[in-house]
């Protein structure tokens, strides 16, 4: 054991200062003590007990620097003084501005905000009405990406929001733009004049990216979450927003989003539809389009078609040309079937569907089962169809990987690829399977490597099997993740890339037909 | 229900409009309230012997052999355990103790009074550093400086303060803030004004040159001369704010080393605790580790009570290193503070902010709403006797008692 | 009509909860504040229930 030390005439630091360098010399490998102390009798004792004492420090006086060293050996104790010198100037040269002060609530954030309009909640769902019922007592609006809330609590919030005329986004709302921003998982699109109501997250994603891409763009994209389009909440929040965007004057069309909604709450929704004068569409994936047309909304039967829609009327794009335009792009998109048909074997028959999207998952379950039949999934259109056990596909298959039972503990799908990268080379090796269909959203929020984390994948199972892989890539040229960049990725490792989800569905819905896959 | 706000400004105002000055001293057994002859005051609530940490216990044991009443540390064990001397807490006799608190009959107390509510508070003389009584070290030359003190220390300094008619504590304490004390962990400057006041009164009425010199000598070489007089300060200041009836303000945070107690305004005298913790974050003196540590213990969180020590951490630039940084991340300790908080002092300040009042009146429903924590600026003992002060560092009180706290205002109010 | 006004305005969020939205909003340009937040009464639904009651909520 071996101690050797410095002294440093006439330096002056404060005692905590030096404190703090010795607790970061002692953790210098090796070195087993240290201590940095001015000069006084008082210290000296102390580094006396510690057997640092050297005999140079004993003439030193308070206005001296003693720095001792205490390690194993000579070398390590040498290395190990000059270490902890060098920690010394480094502490004289700390400059460094600590971040600004972090308010503890929501209270004290309006204090440090003045005029801030909205509250972002993310919290567990256990607390994150409270906060919320705080926000709107302040006349925030408020986004509640949190799900779980208890469903008293849930009413609660939505009826004070309905009472006092504020947004409430929410819970279980994933995604949203307002006045431009990404709220929550979303893309950066275009500023136009389509407003959007979304009952449906990955839906927002989708058709707000497919307007922005087509050149047009969004006023307010308003999402309601999952949950508000039931009876229970009775479209509280949908209403609100849909108030909202008839009376903005930024908004000329209007799109509406959702899985079919409660009979009572379209009816609510015909009745606040009456005195408008936009026209609206209405993606309510799957429900009669009579019942659509009744309550003076135009009928869209995908994400896809209502931002076309949309885009036509904003455009001023007349019907018959709307629907000669689909229809040139639907004849392409049959022929492109038969070629990849002929890629396959005869004993491939199925598709698998793996998506990060749960309203993508939706979508493509109904636009396949009018085209090729029953499609079992874990978040089947029909209980009949549920999957035995959502980690093994069965015949057709589509799987909503952001559902519970992936996802517990774990990140969502669109932030960790893992889950789903090894489901894909599963499906890959089973020789039953036709077609791997796979979604990728991109966007604020989500997986920034999107390309780097699934590309090597689809060359892999393109390797071990003989699958087609169907990518349909939601998102603009604006996210943060390059997307031209990441469609070439998928191109050249070997992936059909589309860019719409409902035309990437009939693609595969096409192929599967030529194979007799019914 | 109670108005609880109106509750709470009521004891807000009485706590900053408090005049705290030190007019004098006196033996315990004389002034201090209950006192008793068999009694020994100690730090935080209430704790019996076997219960008691080891710092604590070497001070009860320091503390019977320089009363006489034992001759060594076996004799001083054995009284100590038969039941015939009684412990007390400080906090129940209107005092104060830091560390291990500890005040047996003979030892002189500085005695505060509070004009604009007519009440009065008490606490020792500062013994210094290293091996001392509130640090648990009973060694004779303990009790011979303790005997010193009494003997020699406090009459001059009794003697001076009466001359001058008393001192006003808090123009000090205001004054000190302004020069980087925050008057827990660091009392330099408020020791330096005291010295500066108290001096020329030591010479005009002490005629031993000897005498001064080694008096003055005494204050200069102990930093932390000034802590038990503005802890009394605090403890006289505060207790006005009692038993206001709906108040949530806390107006006692107390530990003994073995226990962390906080006593709420409009619960009266109930004590709530919880295990009092080793602090996580600290820093240690070389030679020492965590392992070493005694967990809390003291009445001088007290300071952070009304308003300073840890609260005030923004105006002490020399000790916002224990923050683990700078400058800024103090200020945003003080800043954070506000958040728990009543008020604003109307006396004491942070020049970095401007010259706002700190953080004053801690409320224990805002602690619980929002799951933030009131943290003590606190010295740190070796967990044995006698060893002495280990390092220092910030420590967050224990959310249970807060908890505890509202649990009971809620039956009795709600 | 509120909405309106929030249309009409600079965005400005408070948000409690994952940092990456408050990152996403800063690289577009939005002002945000972040809440350093914990959960009240450490998670105990007991001391939260009376916390209820006296805040008369």
């Amino acid at each position: 054991m071996v101690a050797k030390g410095a002294i440093r005439k006439g330096e002056y630091f404060d005692s905590v200062t030096l404190m703090l360098v010795a607790r970061d010399a002692s953790k210098i490998e090796g070195v087993l003590d240290a201590a940095i102390v001015m000069g006084t009798a008082q210290n000296k004792s102390i580094l006396e007990m510690s057997e640092m004492l050297l005999d140079e420090f004993k003439n030193t006086s308070d206005n001296d620097l003693i720095i001792a060293v205490k390690a194993k050996d000579e070398a390590t104790a040498v290395s190990g003084l000059k270490k902890t010198e060098e920690l010394l100037e480094k502490s004289r040269q700390k400059t460094t501005d600590s971040s600004e002060y972090m308010p503890k609530s929501i209270e004290s954030a309006f204090k440090v905000l003045p005029g801030a309009n909205m509250v972002i909640i993310s919290v567990a769902g256990k607390y994150a009405a409270e906060e919320a019922m705080k926000a709107l007592q302040h006349d925030l609006h408020v986004m509640i990406f949190s799900d779980n809330v208890p469903k008293d609590k849930t009413l609660e919030v939505k009826k004070l929001g309905r009472e006092k005329g504020l947004l409430v986004m929410g819970p279980d709302c994933g995604t949203a733009i307002i006045n431009g921003a990404p709220l929550g998982f979303a893309n950066v699109v275009n500023r136009g004049d389509i407003g959007i109501v979304s009952a449906a997250g990955t839906g927002l994603q989708e058709v707000s990216s497919i307007i922005s891409n087509e050149g047009e763009g969004i006023s307010q994209g308003i999402g309601t979450g999952g949950i508000d389009m039931k009876k229970e909440f009775g479209g509280l929040s949908f209403l609100t927003g849909l108030e909202a965007l008839i009376a903005d004057p930024q908004t000329k069309i209007i799109t509406l989003i959702s899985k079919p909604p409660h009979p009572e709450v379209l009816e609510r929704i015909g009745e606040v539809l009456k005195t408008n004068k936009k026209p609206v569409v209405a993606a309510f994936l799957g429900a009669d389009p009579a019942l659509v047309k009744s309550i003076g909304a135009i009928p869209a039967s995908s994400l896809e078609e209502a931002a076309l829609l949309s885009v036509s009327l904003s455009k001023g794009i007349s019907m018959e040309q709307f629907n000669k335009e689909i229809e040139e792009s639907e004849n392409k998109l049959k022929e492109l079937a038969k070629d990849l048909a002929k890629q396959l074997q005869p004993e491939q028959k199925y598709v698998r569907g793996l998506f990060q999207g749960g309203t993508l998952a939706y979508e493509t379950q109904v636009i396949l089962k009018d085209m090729i039949g029953d499609i079992n999934s874990n978040v089947p259109l029909d209980p009949k169809l549920r999957l035995a056990d959502s980690w093994r596909s069965v015949g057709h298959t589509v799987v909503d990987l952001g559902e519970d039972e992936f996802t517990v503990g774990r990140p969502h799908p669109q932030i960790d690829f893992s889950l789903r990268n090894k489901r894909i080379l599963e499906e890959a090796r089973d020789k039953s399977v036709a077609i791997i269909y796979l979604d990728v959203v991109i966007g604020h929020g989500t997986n920034l490597n999107p390309g780097e984390e699934l590309a090597p994948v689809i060359a892999e199972a393109k390797k071990v099997g003989n699958s087609l892989i169907i990518v349909s890539v939601t998102g603009t040229d604006r996210d943060p993740q390059n997307k031209s960049k990441i469609v070439k990725m998928y191109k050249d490792a070997g992936a059909v890339v589309l860019e719409r989800n409902a035309s990437a569905s009939r693609l595969t819905g096409y192929i599967l037909q030529k194979l007799g896959g019914k | 229900m109670v108005d609880m706000d109106k509750a709470n400004k009521e004891a807000l105002r009485r706590l900053v409009s408090a005049t705290p000055k030190l007019v004098g001293m006196g033996k315990a057994i004389n002034v201090v309230p209950g006192m008793k002859k068999n009694m020994l005051l100690h730090a935080g609530p209430p704790v019996t012997w076997d219960r008691m940490c080891g710092p604590m216990k070497g001070g009860v044991i320091a503390a019977l052999i320089y009363e006489g009443m034992a001759h060594t540390k076996e004799e001083a064990e054995t009284l100590a355990a038969s039941g015939q001397v009684e412990f007390s807490p400080c906090h129940h006799h209107q005092a104060v103790g830091p560390m291990a608190g500890i005040v047996s009959p003979s030892m002189p107390v500085y005695i505060i009074e509070n004009a604009a509510f007519g009440n009065k508070s008490y606490a020792t003389m500062n013994e210094g550093l290293g091996k001392v009584l509130r640090m648990g070290a009973y060694s004779p030359d303990v009790i011979e400086r303790l005997k010193w003190m009494e003997e020699v220390f406090y009459p001059t300094l009794d003697r001076a303060i009466r001359f001058l008619d008393g001192m006003d504590m808090k123009s000090i304490i205001a004054q000190a803030l302004h020069m980087g004390d925050e008057l827990h962990n660091r009392n330099r400057g408020a020791t330096s004004l005291f010295y500066r006041a108290i001096a020329p009164a030591i010479v005009r009425t002490t005629s031993d040159p000897l005498v001064i010199e080694k008096v003055l000598r005494f204050i200069d070489g102990n930093d932390h001369t000034f802590l038990n007089l503005s802890m009394a300060t605090a403890k006289a200041s505060l207790d006005p704010a009692r038993d206001i009836e709906g108040s949530t303000m806390v107006v006692c945070m107390a530990r003994n080393g073995t226990d962390f107690g906080i006593q709420v305004s409009g619960l009266g005298d109930e004590w709530f605790t919880a295990p009092a913790e080793v602090p996580p974050n600290a820093l240690y003196f070389a030679g020492f580790t965590k392992e070493d540590a005694n967990p809390d213990i003291g009445d001088s969180s007290i300071m952070e009570t009304a308003g300073l020590g840890g609260f005030a951490i923004g105006a002490a630039p020399a000790i916002v290193q224990f923050t683990g940084g700078t400058p800024k991340d103090a200020l945003n300790k003080t800043l954070s503070m506000y958040e728990i908080t009543i008020g604003e002092n109307t006396a004491y300040q942070v020049p970095y902010l401007n010259f706002r009042g700190t953080p004053t009146g801690i409320d224990v429903r805002l602690v619980v709403e929002k799951g933030l924590l009131p943290f003590i600026d606190t010295g740190i003992a070796h967990k044995d006797p006698g060893v002495g002060q280990v390092g220092a560092g910030l420590v967050d009180a224990p959310m249970e008692v807060f908890k505890k706290a509202i649990i009971a205002f809620s039956k009795k109010y709600a | 009509m509120k909405t309106l006004d929030l249309f009409a305005s600079e965005l400005k969020v408070i948000n409690v909860g994952l940092t990456s939205f408050k990152e996403s909003l800063e690289q577009e340009g939005f002002k945000v504040v972040q809440v350093d937040w914990r959960p009240p009464a450490g998670g105990d639904e007991e001391v939260m229930e009376a916390l209820r009651k006296l805040m008369g909520k």
